[in-house]
C-alpha cells in the first residue's frame, strides 16, 4: 500500500536511507495502523491483489489461452462448472459457446478491463489536475472558463458523455481498427473523468496559492511555471491520489457498461463487459455460468476497490470534495 | 431574486447553444451529403446547383442558424440507418422511456427516504446495518448487472416475469401506454427496479448522512428539550429539514434516471429512446445522436433550472443570502 500514501517532500538526493526512513515511518504511521484494525481494508485489498496478480500474469497464470485458435475446440463448447453435472475438471468455470475456458477469458478479460481503467484515471488525472491548477493559479477569466465547462460536464452523467464521446470516435474513423477503438475508448472515459479531479485540485491551489512559501518563491523571482510545478502541485496531489485509487472501480465500470452496449473494446479482446455481453445472449439456453461468473468479477473489482478507497479515504482523511 | 433567476436563465441558454454547436459539429463529420445524393455520374454544375439549393454553400453561422432553427422545431432530418424522419422515431419511443423513469423514480422516492431515515434514527441496530449493505452493493453494481441478475433471477429461474419488451400497450392518441394494462405493468416491474436501484441506494445514504447531521444540531436538542415526542422531533423538525438537499439531488437524478434508462433499456430491450440512441452510436447514425443529444440536454437543463428555482423558494436563508449580496 506503499504509493498511496502521500508524500508531501520530493524525494531527496540520498535515495537508499530515504527509502528505509519511509518504511519505518509507514510501519509506525497511523495508516498501518488503521488498517491492522480494519478487516474490511485487509480483505479488500487481499483481493485486489489476487486481482491484480491474475490480471499482470494473466498469459502464465491462466490454464488456457482462450484467444489460441489452436487450442480451444468446439467439442468442448457450452460446457458447465467443474462440480456440476456434464463439467469437466480441465475447466474449472466451464466454457462458452465457442469452447474458450472462461476462468482463463476472465483473466484476460480483467487484464483488459483494469487496463483501460487505469489508462482513463491516469489520463484523466494528467488532464484534471493540469486544467485545475492552472484554473485555479490564473483565476480570472480562466478560472472561469474551465469551471463553466466543468459545470456542463457535472450535469451530465459520465455515462453518457463517454458513450456520445465514443459515437463521434465512432463517426470520425468508421474503418477503426482495433488499436484504434482502444485509444477512443480509453479517451471517452478519460474526458468524462477528469471533472473532479480539476475542481479538487483548483480548491487546494487557491488555497495554497495564498500561502508563505509560494509568496517567497514569487520574491525570489521563480516563474509562474515553475511555482505551479515544483512547489504547489506536490502540496495539492495528496486528496487527488485517494479519488483517483476509488475512481479505478467507476471507470472499470464504465468501460464494462460500454462493452456491454457493443460500443466499447473489440470483440476479439474480450473484457469483462464483453464476456456478459456474449454471456447475456445465452441467458436462456441455461447457460448461465458465461454470464455469471464475469459479472461476479466486476462486482468484486468494483466493491473491493471502493471499500479499499473508502478505507483509505477515512484513515488520510484528506480534504475531499 | 430577479437578476438570479436571468443569470440562470443565460447560462442555460449558452448550454444550449454549446449542446447544438456540437450537434452541429456531428453532422459536418458525416461527410459530404451532395456526394451522396448525386452518384457519380454528375456534372460539377448540377452538384454546384444541389449545393447552392441545400444552402452548403453559405457560411457556417447561417447554416448554423438554419440548424438550430429546424432543431427548435424538432427536424432532425431523416436517420441514416433506418430513413425514417428522426422527430417521429423519437415521437414514438418517448412514452416508453418517460412511463419508466417515472416509475422508478416514484419507486426510488417512496423506498429510499424511509429506509433512509430509519437508517439514522436505528444506526448501529442490525436492521440498519443491513440496510447500508444493501445500499453499498446498489451504488456500486453496474446497472446492466443488476439487470442481468433479476433476469436471471426472476424470468429464468423462477419464470415469474416476462424480461423482454414492453407487453400489450394502449394508444391514447399519440401517447402509447404500459400502464393501463396488468401484462404491461409485469414488463414493467424489472426494468423498473433495475433502474430505480442505484438511485434508491443513493437517496438512502444522503438521507441517512442529512439526518445524521440535523439530528445534531442545536434546534433539535431544543425541541427534546421543550419535551416534544421523539415522533415530532423526528419527522416535524429533523426530516422536513433534512428533505432540502434531498430534494436537490433528487431532481438532478431524475435526468439521470432517463440517461440510465438507456442501460437498462439495452438490457430489458425496451423500446425507449435510449435503445435507440444506443443503436445509433453503434452505426455512427448522426442524425438520431443529435437529436438524442439535444432532447436530452434540454431535459437536463430544464431540470437543474427548476431545481434551482425550488430551492431558493424553499430556503428562506438563501432568498437573505442573495438579497445581501445584491446590495
Amino acid at each position: 500500500m506503499a504509493e498511496f500514501v502521500p508524500d508531501p517532500q520530493p524525494p531527496g538526493p540520498s535515495v537508499v536511507p530515504e527509502v528505509a526512513g519511509f518504511w519505518r515511518r509507514f510501519l509506525d504511521g497511523d495508516l498501518w495502523y488503521s488498517f491492522r484494525q480494519s478487516p474490511i481494508a485487509q480483505v479488500a485489498s487481499l483481493l485486489v491483489l489476487i486481482t491484480v496478480f491474475c490480471a499482470l500474469f494473466a498469459p502464465w497464470v491462466a490454464p488456457h489461452d482462450p484467444f489460441d485458435l489452436a487450442t480451444v475446440e468446439l467439442a468442448d463448447a457450452g460446457l458447465p462448472p467443474a462440480w456440476l453435472d456434464g463439467g469437466n475438471a480441465r475447466f474449472l468455470l466451464g466454457t462458452d459457446e465457442q469452447g474458450r475456458d472462461i476462468l482463463s477469458a476472465l483473466m484476460y478479460g480483467s487484464r483488459i478491463s483494469l487496463f483501460v481503467g487505469m489508462a482513463a484515471v491516469v489520463l484523466s488525472l494528467l488532464v484534471g489536475v493540469a486544467l485545475g491548477l492552472l484554473a485555479g493559479f490564473a483565476g480570472g477569466y480562466v478560472d472561469a472558463f474551465i469551471m463553466r465547462v466543468c459545470d456542463v460536464m457535472l450535469s451530465f452523467p459520465a455515462i453518457l458523455v463517454a458513450l456520445l464521446i465514443d459515437g463521434v470516435g465512432r463517426a470520425l474513423f468508421p474503418n477503426a481498427h482495433d488499436t484504434l477503438a482502444f485509444t477512443v475508448l480509453i479517451l471517452a472515459i478519460a474526458l468524462t473523468g477528469w471533472v473532479k479531479y480539476a475542481r479538487t485540485v483548483r480548491g487546494s491551489t487557491m488555497v495554497e496559492r495564498h500561502k508563505e512559501y509560494v509568496q517567497a518563491a514569487r520574491v525570489i523571482g521563480v516563474a509562474p511555471w515553475r511555482i505551479m510545478g515544483r512547489h504547489v502541485l506536490p502540496n495539492v496531489m495528496g486528496p487527488v491520489l485517494v479519488l483517483a485509487t476509488i475512481d479505478v472501480a467507476s471507470a472499470v465500470i464504465i468501460e464494462a457498461t460500454l462493452s456491454f452496449l457493443g460500443v466499447g473494446v473489440p470483440p476479439t479482446s474480450p473484457s469483462l463487459g464483453t464476456l456478459i455481453r456474449i454471456g447475456n445472449d445465452h441467458l436462456f439456453s441455461g447457460e448461465w455460468w458465461i454470464t455469471v461468473f464475469p459479472g461476479a468479477m466486476l462486482m468484486i473489482i468494483a466493491l473491493s476497490v471502493n471499500l479499499l478507497g473508502d478505507w483509505l479515504r477515512d484513515a488520510l482523511n484528506p480534504r475531499l470534495l | 431574486m430577479l437578476a438570479f433567476v436571468i443569470r440562470r436563465l443565460v447560462q442555460a441558454l449558452v448550454v444550449m447553444v454549446s449542446v447544438g454547436l456540437i450537434a452541429f459539429a456531428l453532422f459536418q463529420f458525416v461527410g459530404d451529403p451532395v456526394n451522396n445524393l448525386m452518384g457519380q455520374e454528375a456534372t460539377p454544375e448540377q452538384r454546384a446547383q444541389l449545393r447552392a439549393d441545400l444552402g452548403l454553400d453559405q457560411s457556417a453561422f447561417v447554416q448554423f442558424a438554419r440548424f438550430a432553427g429546424n432543431a427548435v422545431r424538432g427536424e432532425f432530418g431523416l436517420s441514416l440507418r433506418q430513413g425514417r424522419k428522426v422527430s417521429a422515431l423519437i415521437a414514438e419511443r418517448l412514452p416508453a422511456t418517460l412511463e419508466l423513469a417515472f416509475v422508478a423514480a416514484v419507486l426510488a422516492l417512496v423506498l429510499g427516504i424511509p429506509m433512509g431515515v430509519v437508517a439514522a434514527l436505528r444506526r448501529g441496530h442490525p436492521l440498519s446495518q443491513a440496510l447500508m449493505a444493501f445500499s453499498l452493493i446498489g451504488v456500486s453494481l453496474p446497472t446492466f448487472l443488476i439487470g442481468i441478475l433479476l433476469i436471471l433471477l426472476f424470468a429464468t429461474a423462477l419464470n415469474w416475469l416476462p424480461s423482454f419488451g414492453r407487453g400489450e400497450v394502449v394508444q391514447l392518441g399519440f401517447w402509447s401506454t404500459g400502464l393501463l394494462t396488468v401484462d404491461g405493468w409485469r414488463h414493467l416491474v424489472l426494468p423498473a427496479v433495475t433502474l430505480a436501484l442505484f438511485q434508491l441506494a443513493l437517496i438512502m445514504r444522503l438521507v441517512r448522512a442529512e439526518m445524521l447531521e440535523v439530528l445534531q444540531t442545536d434546534y433539535i436538542k431544543f425541541a427534546r428539550a421543550r419535551g416534544l415526542p421523539e415522533r415530532t422531533v423526528h419527522f416535524g423538525h429533523a426530516l422536513k429539514n433534512t428533505l432540502v438537499p434531498v430534494m436537490t439531488i433528487t431532481g438532478l437524478q431524475l435526468g439521470g434516471l432517463i440517461a440510465f434508462a438507456l442501460i437498462t433499456e439495452t438490457v430489458f430491450q425496451w423500446p425507449g429512446m435510449g435503445l435507440l440512441f444506443v443503436q445509433a452510436v453503434q452505426f455512427a447514425d448522426i442524425p438520431v445522436m443529435a437529436a438524442y443529444l439535444c432532447l436530452i440536454s434540454l431535459i437536463f437543463v430544464v431540470i437543474n433550472l427548476v431545481v434551482d428555482l425550488l430551492y431558493f423558494a424553499v430556503d428562506p436563508r438563501l432568498r437573505v443570502d442573495r438579497a445581501v449580496a445584491a446590495h
